[in-house]
């Protein structure tokens, strides 16, 4: 394993560079084909609002797994992340347009732990709003 | 209708192995957009002192929907209705990374079932190991929305 970021060069409080996400019809149909999550109201925008949800919602494994994009493209080797976890706060409705929902993602490294073991607190939002809470990630970093 | 909890501390071990592949790692990291190399080019995995492509964090996500139809969420006992459940928390504890080439063991087990407030939480545990090794352990909390047994009795 190979890191990017070494952790000496790394405090408490270091910013992620930040990013920003699309979700998309396309994306969930392609995402539900890849993850074998085919819950209809990942697609169904009829289904989705029958049960009471404002529109189509996105896959809350695909917000995680966009979150941790902006961990893996700053440690650069995914295998660098030992531990990844979140709580989903609040849906992600996903409209039927070309441009779909944009999911903003920072980190901020929160602690480091020994056996160079960083951890990194992720805030994922869209428009004002958490859709992601207690969202962590652990990196063994050289 | 409650969850029912005798279903607490049941294992439930795949029959079958789960083999991974570079094609379904490729399909994945696709799906999310994701052009790390190390998903997709076996020469940067390499690189990086892999012996072969590594599949992302959130990959192991696909084990639940493949090994659905063996665990309790479709048992009829347990009294799961899929249309009110939503994912509550995911965590994935990595061991090490997945692999292109990977045959995977795979157990899950019901760790508990509990009231919070109108809902009840149910969370699992998957073991995931290959030829005996940790490979990673998942932990899952669903909720059923409105089944806690006093979610029908007035506040």
């Amino acid at each position: 394993m190979t890191t990017r970021v070494r952790y000496d060069d790394v405090t408490v409080g270091t910013e992620l560079p930040a990013q920003q996400f699309q979700a998309t019809r396309a994306r969930l149909v392609q995402y539900a084909g890849a993850s074998g999550d085919f819950n209809v109201i990942h697609w169904n925008e009829r289904i989705a609002k029958s049960v009471g949800l404002p529109d189509v919602i996105a896959h809350g494994m695909f917000t995680m797994a966009e979150a941790g994009r902006v961990v893996t493209d700053w440690v650069g080797d995914p295998a660098a992340v030992v531990e990844y976890g979140v709580r989903f706060s609040t849906p992600v409705p996903v409209p039927d347009d070309d441009v779909g929902t944009t999911l903003a993602v920072r980190g901020t490294v929160a602690e480091k732990l020994d056996g160079n073991l960083v951890a990194i607190d992720l805030d994922a939002r869209v428009d004002d709003s958490k859709v992601l809470v207690r969202a962590r990630a652990v990196v063994r970093l050289d | 209708m409650p969850l029912n909890r005798d279903f607490i501390g049941r294992e439930y071990p795949a029959a079958e192995t789960y083999e991974v592949s570079r094609e379904l790692i490729r399909r994945f990291a696709e799906a999310i957009g994701d052009d790390n190399p190390a998903y997709v080019d076996v020469d940067a995995a390499k690189a990086l002192g892999h012996p072969d492509v590594i599949a992302p964090p959130t990959f192991l996500t696909v084990l639940g929907f493949r090994y659905s139809d063996a665990g309790p969420i479709t048992d009829p006992d347990f009294g799961l209705d899929y249309s009110l459940v939503v994912h509550g928390e995911q965590r994935f504890v990595h061991h090490r990374p997945v692999r292109a080439g990977d045959v995977l063991s795979v157990s899950t087990s019901v760790v508990d079932i509990r009231d919070a407030g109108r809902n009840e939480l149910f969370t699992t545990k998957t073991a995931v190991t290959a030829g005996g090794e940790p490979v990673a352990d998942l932990f899952s909390a669903i909720v059923s929305r409105g089944t806690a047994a006093r979610a029908g009795e007035p506040a």
